[in-house]
């Protein structure tokens, strides 16, 4: 007997199992620290951008949470490896809106792979900031915000 | 079914009690609703959900002010189920009860008032290391603003208090204990008396946070001997929006009110208020008459079945749910107390409380995940959050057998 529902998949269960890019980076030229004071998921974010092209070239997190906020951050390193910025922040917004039930990557033409897998998780408000975390301690670590992100 | 199950099923007959409470015989997501989370909010029983609607439909009118017989009725319905409270609580006057929206408002009132009667720089409040948010920072607050000192009782790895360290802290510095009767995260039922005894022993007065006791246990205010007892009608089967605090009025005497404006004064002029009597005086503005109402059928209704009966058959349903959950590898039950109320608090080893708490609504289980704002207490026992199932006298034990089922289903799903 098993749960039925989209939202734990194989994929998230395995990249909460084991998430890749797991370790903090020495050489990053961004990093952002961010917390659901809600729930207690509490990561940091590390970014190492070439500036010449303003291309990511690695992502890394620490931290801990539940299995949909690992799960997306492990995801959202790897999906960003070799993005550009200017695509990166497209990402990041057509991420959030699909977690907020606001854009259907399943009818409107997107850019987000495989991280349309988080796609059910508008069924669970109380999950989207799950979800959302990771971007949003991404985005807080290239803006620079040295005081860290929170969700609340 | 255990033998000491079926034998209290025969003394206590939950299908029969099930069927007051509307709400339990939904299904979600296809499935039976197994509703266990009473320590954040419990079901109402039909009686009350009746009484309601028709003191709403029939008899609603404002109290204390009016002359007319709407007025008058509800006045008196009102003060009716002041009585009820006083009399619940084993309170001897019912002017002791004043009506606050619950035991948050209940307890900032105490900080308030109380504080600022009789606490100074210098002076010291003590709390546990296992109190709800509602029972801490109000106290913090209070001692920022006087210039008190906060100190805290710690607890052992079953999350009892322990007391000895409790003599210790107390002093004639000490103006109030602040405990709670139940712990909302971990179910450890407080020594009370003894703690109270040891209070005032200090020359210190006592406030007792009731609102994880008074649904599911008897309660004597004048047993325990405590100054201040709080409680929450949500919690124990009323509407919500209603509590209150019981107080000796010796004390409540000598405090000035809290909130202020209307239904609280003997007489205002433009240069000078005076204030009524309590519990008037604590009590501005126009109350939840229609929850007080509500809570007085409450009460009604618990009578009818009795608490003590309710605590014994509770008591059975922790001990069968202790074993079913205690017998799943990779779940620790946090807060192993000797004396506990019927709440478990856990852990698993692979999965995450939300991400428990989420799939166990995939089959129609309500459980609460989270730090359950004690973020002290899972601090204590070094956990983020918990998942808690907090049990009600309409629970069934095949209930806590669903659970165990669904939670060996999480465990699977994530190993």
């Amino acid at each position: 007997m098993s749960y039925d529902n989209e939202l734990y998949q194989q994929v998230i269960l395995d990249h909460n199992r084991n998430p890749r890019n797991f370790h903090a980076m020495d050489n990053a030229t961004h990093q952002c620290h961010g917390v659901n004071p809600l729930c207690g998921d509490d990561i940091t974010i590390y970014v190492d951008v070439d500036e010449a092209s303003q291309t990511i070239r690695e992502v890394s997190f620490t931290g801990s949470g539940c299995a949909i906020s690992k799960a997306s951050t492990s995801l959202m390193t790897t999906f960003l490896k070799g993005k550009s910025l200017d695509e990166a922040r497209v990402v990041f917004s057509e991420f959030h809106r699909m977690i907020l039930g606001e854009f259907d990557p399943t009818i409107e033409a997107n850019h987000l792979g495989k991280l349309k897998l988080f796609v059910g998780i508008r069924e669970y408000p109380s999950r989207t900031k799950c979800a959302s975390l990771a971007w949003h301690t991404f985005i807080g670590a290239l803006d620079r915000k040295t005081e860290g992100v929170s969700t609340e | 079914m255990p033998q000491t199950l079926m034998a209290d099923k025969a003394a206590f007959d939950v299908d029969k009690i099930r069927e007051d409470f509307p709400i339990l015989s939904q299904t979600v997501r296809g499935k039976p609703l197994v509703y266990l989370d009473n320590a954040a909010t419990t079901q109402k029983p039909r009686r009350v959900i009746e009484r309601v609607r028709r003191f709403d439909t029939e008899e609603y009118g404002t109290v204390r002010r009016g002359a007319y017989r709407l007025c008058e009725h509800a006045t008196q319905l009102f003060e009716d189920s002041r009585q009820k409270v006083a009399d619940f609580l084993g309170a001897g006057n019912k002017k002791e009860i004043v009506f606050t929206s619950g035991t948050t408002q209940a307890i900032n009132l105490v900080a308030y008032s109380f504080g600022r009667r009789f606490v100074y720089a210098g002076d010291e409040i003590i709390i546990s290391n296992i109190e709800h948010h509602a029972n801490t920072v109000p106290w913090q607050v209070l001692c920022e603003e006087r210039g008190a000192r906060l100190k805290v009782i710690p607890v052992n790895d079953a999350g009892e208090l322990i007391l000895e360290e409790y003599e210790k802290l107390l002093s004639d510095r000490t103006r109030l204990v602040a405990v709670n009767h139940v712990s909302n995260a971990l179910g450890t039922v407080n020594p009370v008396r003894e703690i109270t005894e040891k209070a005032h022993a200090a020359g210190a007065r006592v406030l007792i946070d009731g609102a994880q006791s008074t649904p599911h246990m008897k309660v004597d205010v004048r047993e325990i001997g405590c100054d201040f007892y709080t409680f929450s009608g949500h919690k124990m089967y009323a509407p919500s929006g209603v509590g209150g605090v019981f107080g000796k009025m010796e004390l409540w005497q000598e405090m000035p009110p809290y909130v202020t404006g209307g239904d609280m004064i003997m007489k205002v002029t433009l240069e000078k208020t005076t204030y009524a009597p309590p519990p008037a005086r604590f009590e501005a503005g126009t109350p939840a008459i229609t929850q007080v109402i509500g809570l007085g059928e409450a009460i009604d209704y618990l009578n009818g079945i009795g608490m003590d009966r309710i605590s014994q058959y509770e008591k059975s349903l922790l001990e069968y749910g202790s074993r079913v959950l205690g017998a799943i590898d990779g779940l620790r039950i946090i807060g192993t107390a000797h004396d506990k109320a019927a709440l478990i608090s856990f852990a698993l080893d692979v999965a995450h409380p939300h991400d428990v708490v989420t799939l166990l609504d995939q089959d129609g289980i309500a459980v609460r995940g989270g730090h359950h704002c004690a973020q002290p207490t899972m601090v204590r026992f070094g956990v983020p959050a918990t998942s808690r199932a907090s049990m009600a006298f309409y629970n069934k034990p095949e209930e806590l057998d669903a659970l165990a089922e669904s939670l060996q289903k999480v465990i699977k799903l994530f190993s």
